[in-house]
């Protein structure tokens, strides 16, 4: 069966205007597929390459190589009357709803204007405008209301709302609770589980909070200075990591419990993330690892089974044939 | 007269006494009191509009012009900081007690190398000659984890990472040896891994240095991770206080309850339907009279229109302000 996304090998370079033309590899090379009803996160920390990974899928960047298929068909690059006829199948929720909404529009407008945008007619805007309020747990009084008038988590209700305007079958959901209280975040978790059950969405989710990734995803692929380190599925992910910067993610979340978090033993990573301008050639995240050998400061690592559903990047967990039999 | 002031207040570094703060006629700060003794760690946890952030910079008196301490007592090892002139403050800020902020790259100046930044205090405080202040400063850096301390001192803020900014703020908040650290969110802007390694320094030094910490958060992992001590705010006002083990283990308010459930766990069932709070945080000037988190608590009576004051759970330091502690674990 065809996923409804299927990447090979992304890779999104970025060319500096300096002398020396300095190239950022922001994404290197990433693959995955992500089948309709499913759930795909993204995580990793700053600089990783989630959000650049997720912005060539949706068009927001431009693929230096590689390959996206949604539904069968190549949309790694499209013109651009082609890609708006794809906005009818994906949309993206970001961060902040209060930057996402312009403060002098209804919600009403706010979530209409895809519609409007593909000449919907009036009366087929006032059923959806019904429906889709409905359907995100708002009530139909607050159509004439402005951002001002809303909280937080309503405002991300009419972003989810306008997300979903066309009906779309792919959803890329940027940190799409990070911005919210505390008090709120699972109220608008709930919601994108509820949405996805009902309506079959796939979504790609990123998210630097684990907690709610492992427990949303279906799968899960972690991220470090543009390449993947381990992915596959997420219980094995988060019960089973073998990659060195997994388990130090893992072990670096502050779990809210006093007693487990006082016996348990963190993995205390010592420096920073390389530059990405200066990436160290052999494995990415050698600069931190605690399990680093010598070959792993030339050698880059590719994925490799290292488990149930597991893949994994690191040549002393999860050597390739190829790579022990030739050292560089 | 405050029934814990006197004996057991010597021993606190720091005690907030039934401080208001008041902003455009609105009591943001309403009646909190705290206190925190030597070597230990305070976290004060709620969200946005709870009040703890505008307690916190009450502290050293660092409040934005448009709030006023309208009544209530901060008393820093036995000081009154509220009735302090801004003379006797500048003599403890930055020496005696120091705060760091959210966002580390907004804190430091730019204009100015991070290494000076760190000296500043020395020069002024402990009137350091240049190189002796050098010379401390380097230490400083070095015992807050940045590599090659010497080369980064040159350094200005932008051509270092967040994390090592932040480290730079915390070298400089701490140079001088403060009695009391107060961090606002110190690892909020920051990725995970490197909160771990801040989180762990500011731990560290806590056991090396003995400094007193109040920890300001909204993040439940690291009110576990950190604290000894932990105050719930809620709409300006303290619900809940005790030791961290018994918040986590007994939690004796709704919201502490409710809060602790909503969050999915790591050893969690997976794809299930998380606990909510009902309704928003509400705006400081919307606050319901009584009880200011009735309006979302599933167990509000008619008795909540009367504001509840903070009394002992049991026995011990664990204190709640809720007419329904007893059904408490009916919430969640």
């Amino acid at each position: 069966m065809t996923p409804l996304l299927r990447v090979r090998d992304l890779k999104v370079h970025f060319t500096g205007r300096d002398a020396a033309r300095s190239t950022i590899k922001a994404v290197d090379g990433v693959s995955f597929d992500l089948a309709a009803g499913r759930t795909l996160a993204l995580v990793g920390e700053s600089g990783c390459g989630k959000s650049t990974t997720a912005y060539a899928i949706v068009g927001m960047e431009s693929p230096t190589s590689g390959t996206i298929h949604f539904d069968g068909q190549d949309i790694t690059r499209l013109e651009p009357r082609a890609r708006r006829a794809l906005a009818t199948e994906m949309a993206i929720v970001f961060q902040d709803p209060s930057a996402a909404l312009d403060p002098k529009m209804s919600v009403a407008e706010s979530i209409l204007e895809p519609l409007a945008i593909q000449g919907s007619s009036r009366a087929r805007q006032r059923t959806r405008l019904a429906e889709l309020l409905d359907r995100v747990g708002l009530p139909a009084a607050y159509a004439a209301r402005t951002p001002n008038a809303l909280s937080g988590g309503q405002k991300q209700r009419v972003v989810i709302a306008r997300a979903l305007a066309l009906s779309p079958r792919l959803l890329v959901l940027d940190e799409p609770v990070s911005a919210l209280d505390v008090s709120i975040r699972s109220q608008i978790l709930n919601l994108l589980m509820e949405l996805q059950q009902e309506l079959g969405l796939a979504y790609l989710f990123i998210s630097h909070d684990l907690s709610v990734v492992r427990h949303l995803a279906d799968d899960t692929m972690v991220m470090y200075l543009g390449t993947v380190a381990e992915q596959g599925d997420t219980d094995a992910v988060f019960g089973a990591a073998r990659h060195p910067y997994t388990q130090a993610l893992l072990s670096a979340i502050p779990l809210p419990d006093p007693v487990a978090q006082r016996r348990r033993d963190k993995i205390i990573l010592s420096g920073d993330l390389p530059s990405p301008l200066a990436p160290p050639p052999g494995c990415p995240f050698a600069s931190r690892c605690p399990i680093r050998v010598a070959p792993c400061d030339v050698v880059r690592p590719t994925l490799e089974p290292a488990g149930t559903d597991l893949r994994t990047a690191c040549l002393v967990r999860a050597p390739s044939a190829s790579q022990v039999a030739a050292p560089a | 007269m405050h029934p814990e002031s006197g004996a057991g207040a010597l021993a606190d570094v720091l005690s907030v006494q039934d401080l208001v703060i008041r902003i455009g006629g609105v009591n943001v700060v309403d009646g909190v009191s705290l206190a925190v003794a030597e070597g230990r760690i305070l976290a004060i946890v709620g969200e946005s509009g709870c009040g703890k952030s505008l307690t916190a910079l009450s502290i050293l008196q660092l409040l934005p012009e448009a709030a006023r301490i309208t009544a209530g007592q901060i008393h820093l090892e036995g000081h009154d900081l509220t009735a302090m002139d801004e003379a006797g403050l500048q003599k403890i800020r930055g020496n005696r007690a120091s705060i760091i902020f959210q966002e580390p790259v907004a804190s430091l100046n730019p204009l100015m190398r991070v290494g000076e930044q760190v000296e500043e205090a020395l020069r002024i405080h402990r009137g350091l000659s240049l190189a002796q202040a050098r010379h401390e400063a380097i230490a400083m850096l070095a015992l807050v984890g940045i590599p090659d301390p010497g080369m980064r001192a040159a350094q200005f803020p932008f051509e270092l990472s967040g994390g090592m900014c932040q480290r730079i703020m915390i070298a400089a908040a701490l140079v001088c040896r403060p009695r009391l650290l107060i961090a606002d969110e110190p690892t909020t802007a920051l990725d995970v891994t490197i909160q771990a390694q801040i989180l762990d320094l500011m731990k560290r030094l806590r056991s090396e240095v003995g400094t007193t910490i109040v920890l300001i958060t909204h993040d439940m992992g690291v009110v576990a991770d950190m604290a000894d001590d932990v105050t719930v705010m809620y709409g300006g006002q303290v619900v809940e206080s005790g030791p961290v083990d018994r918040i986590f283990a007994a939690p004796a308010h709704p919201y502490t309850r409710l809060l602790l459930a909503t969050v999915p766990r790591l050893d969690g069932q997976r794809k299930t339907v998380l606990r909510t709070i009902e309704g928003n945080v509400p705006a400081a000037d919307a606050w319901p009279h009584g009880c200011r988190f009735q309006d979302r608590c599933p167990l509000a009576s008619a008795r909540c229109g009367e504001r509840p004051a903070l009394a002992p759970v049991a026995q011990g330091a664990h204190r709640v302000a809720c007419w329904h502690a007893d059904l408490v674990a009916e919430v969640a």
